[in-house]
């Protein structure tokens, strides 16, 4: 498995897999080149980020002004939607080809087959839903007489474990690249650098049809107007202690007093309430807001693992012993009814006294 | 048609979680299930079974103990159990994981794989596509829905945004979401007959076409550096107002401390 030091050597630079769809660069790709420059810098390296799809060239200059000094381009028809096979088989051959020392991929829907499937492919090790990477030692401390086996400028990954339960710090020592999958919403997007540009390489391995080709027979996109709870600065978050879809209209009171919209937790999904999009938790999205309400939500880790960087946790919930109160800054017990439709009145009141 | 569903038994994340002293799991300090969207990857094979007639076998690597979900899994219909366990494959990463259920898929006659989207131990979604990597055959995960026809299957393929209805001709693997399907019960006349089955159980030397290398501890790319129980930011300030209007007041002092109004 391991592959030799002399081996080792030929693998550099940070790499980045820049998803798009349907011709838009997914926001993960933005927030991945951001950690990238960071890794880059104590390695004395370049960011390049890869863009694989059909009729994408043009996405590259995004990607500069987002941090990349290069982009490879993988441009063919086969690779207008995703699918595992061409897409794997264009990734797997920039790494062979170009060999980078570290390859971030998102943990999307996408990210996480194609992930999988690549580090097979190249026969690396594959660390799942990151949400810290750092540049360090492995192992961490030196063995007493083999300080000289300790490995410097090592990735050090680190993702939840057990439903957030716990943390591990992961490295891919002895194997190239190092690779990653990174949670959505946990990295920091850079300010984009306008009219940035990025050397851009065009690249194509050739795309011959197998049995691992599947067929899409059809494509259905969810119709929504709902904005991506990710962006939000304050969210307004109910769980089942809402009591029923109708009675979310205080919690979009509330967002719309204070400017911030409605997310919720996964039994408010599972109960038909709500679209999943709106989700917030490990089966749902990671948010970071400035302000996370949390109403009616008991915090189980699953939820917890989703908001838990949020930078100020307000939760209000009748049950003194809900886990929420565990992570909350501000924690109310009391009853939701009462509560919220008069903190609407006086935030609408403390807002027009401005 | 036959089936072959990877499932895994994990621990109980709501029993608490326990290490050995090298970072690795203590699994057997833990209370332990058969993975939910293993479960629900089962069911979708009984279905198959009854409509179809499918051969359902079900595929397990772990600790002489992981026989419990093998029989429950016969216990829910399924007609084989094949259960991989050997010292040498103890402490297996994603990647030497996956290499060894190819080596032992090998040996099995299918049409479908179907594993599980991920466990609720690791939750790295990882085994499934890497197993189908291996072995050379089309992989489609998040499964929604599955449907057979003849020598094809369609997947209704979930992503965040939208779903694609794929189609394949089989063999190929299908990673399944618990979402799926509400798995069934274990029948009386089932618990009974899974108490005496056989369980096949095989160990390293009967994997086909794997290197040692590939295997266990050592053959994992991947090196845990440092595991521990999550610290967490910690509880701020709890208040119990005596009315709405005291809390409300509460709430609104922080807003305004903390210039968010």
């Amino acid at each position: 498995m391991n592959m030799s030091p002399e081996t080792i050597a030929q693998y550099k630079g940070v790499y980045v897999f820049a998803q798009q769809v349907d011709n838009e660069v997914s926001g993960i790709a933005y927030e991945l080149l951001g950690k990238a420059r960071e890794l880059a810098e104590p390695l004395k390296t370049d960011v390049t980020a890869v863009l694989i799809g059909s009729g994408v060239k043009d996405l590259a200059d995004k990607l500069a002004e987002y941090g990349a000094d290069k982009v490879i381009v993988v441009d063919d028809p086969e690779l207008k939607d995703y699918r595992t096979e061409p897409y794997a088989h264009a990734l797997a051959s920039v790494i062979n080809e170009y060999k980078p020392e570290i390859m971030l991929v998102g943990a999307t829907a996408i990210g996480r087959d194609l992930g999988p499937t690549v580090s097979a492919r190249v026969a690396t090790g594959l660390t799942a839903d990151c949400t810290v990477l750092d540049i360090g030692d492995f192992p961490l401390q030196p063995i007493p007489g083999k300080e000289n086996e300790q490995l410097h400028n090592q990735l050090l990954m680190t993702r939840p474990a057990f439903g957030g339960n716990t943390i591990a710090t992961i490295a891919c020592p002895y194997n190239r690249p190092q690779m990653a999958t990174v949670r959505p919403g946990v990295m920091q997007k850079i300010e984009p650098k306008k009219g940035a540009k990025a050397e851009v390489i065009e690249y194509n391995p050739g795309f011959t049809k197998n049995n691992r080709y599947v067929e899409i027979k059809e494509v259905v996109k969810a119709v929504s107007d709902i904005k991506d709870i990710m962006d939000a600065k304050i969210l307004v978050s109910g769980g089942r202690g809402v009591g029923s879809p109708e009675n979310f209209k205080i919690l979009e009171d509330l967002a719309a007093a204070i400017g911030g919209q409605v997310s919720c937790s996964r039994a408010v999904v599972d109960s038909g309430w709500k679209p999943k999009e709106m989700q917030v938790g490990q089966t749902g999205k990671t948010v970071r807001p400035n302000v996370y309400f949390a109403i009616g939500i008991s915090g189980a880790i699953q939820h917890v693992a989703g908001m838990e960087e949020s930078d100020i946790i307000i939760a209000i919930n009748k049950d003194e012993d809900a886990p929420i109160f565990d992570v909350a800054d501000f924690g109310i017990v009391g009853d939701l009814n009462k509560i919220v439709p008069k903190l609407t009145e006086e935030v609408k009141a403390a807002i027009a006294a401005k | 048609m036959k089936v072959v569903v990877c499932i895994k038994q994990v621990p109980d994340t709501k029993g608490g979680v326990k290490f050995n002293p090298d970072g690795t799991l203590d699994r057997g300090a833990m209370l332990a299930i058969m993975n939910p969207d293993d479960k629900a990857g089962l069911e979708a094979a009984l279905r198959l079974k009854d409509q179809y007639g499918a051969e359902v076998t079900v595929l397990t690597m772990g600790l002489p103990k992981a026989s419990d979900v093998l029989r429950e899994a016969l216990a829910m219909g399924a007609d084989k159990a094949v259960l991989v366990t050997d010292r040498v494959l103890g402490g297996a990463d994603t990647w030497a994981t996956s290499t060894t259920l190819a080596g032992a898929l090998r040996n099995l006659e299918y049409d479908l794989i179907i594993t599980g989207r991920q466990a609720i131990d690791g939750d790295t979604a990882q085994v499934g596509p890497q197993i189908a990597e291996h072995l050379g055959i089309p992989v489609i995960s998040y499964a929604q829905e599955i449907k057979v026809d003849k020598d094809k299957v369609t997947v209704k393929r979930q992503y965040d945004d939208r779903y694609h209805m794929v189609e394949v001709k089989m063999p190929c693997l299908i990673t399944a979401l618990s979402e799926l399907n509400d798995p069934r019960y274990m029948t009386p006349g089932g618990i009974f007959d899974a108490c005496k089955a056989d369980i096949t159980t095989w160990g390293r030397a009967d994997l086909k076409d794997v290197e040692d290398g590939n295997l266990g501890l050592m053959g994992s790319p991947t090196k845990i550096a440092k595991a521990s129980d999550k610290v967490r930011k910690g509880a701020g300030e709890k208040v119990v107002p005596d009315s709405p209007e005291d809390a409300v007041s509460y709430i609104v002092g922080k807003l305004k401390e903390k210039h968010v109004i």
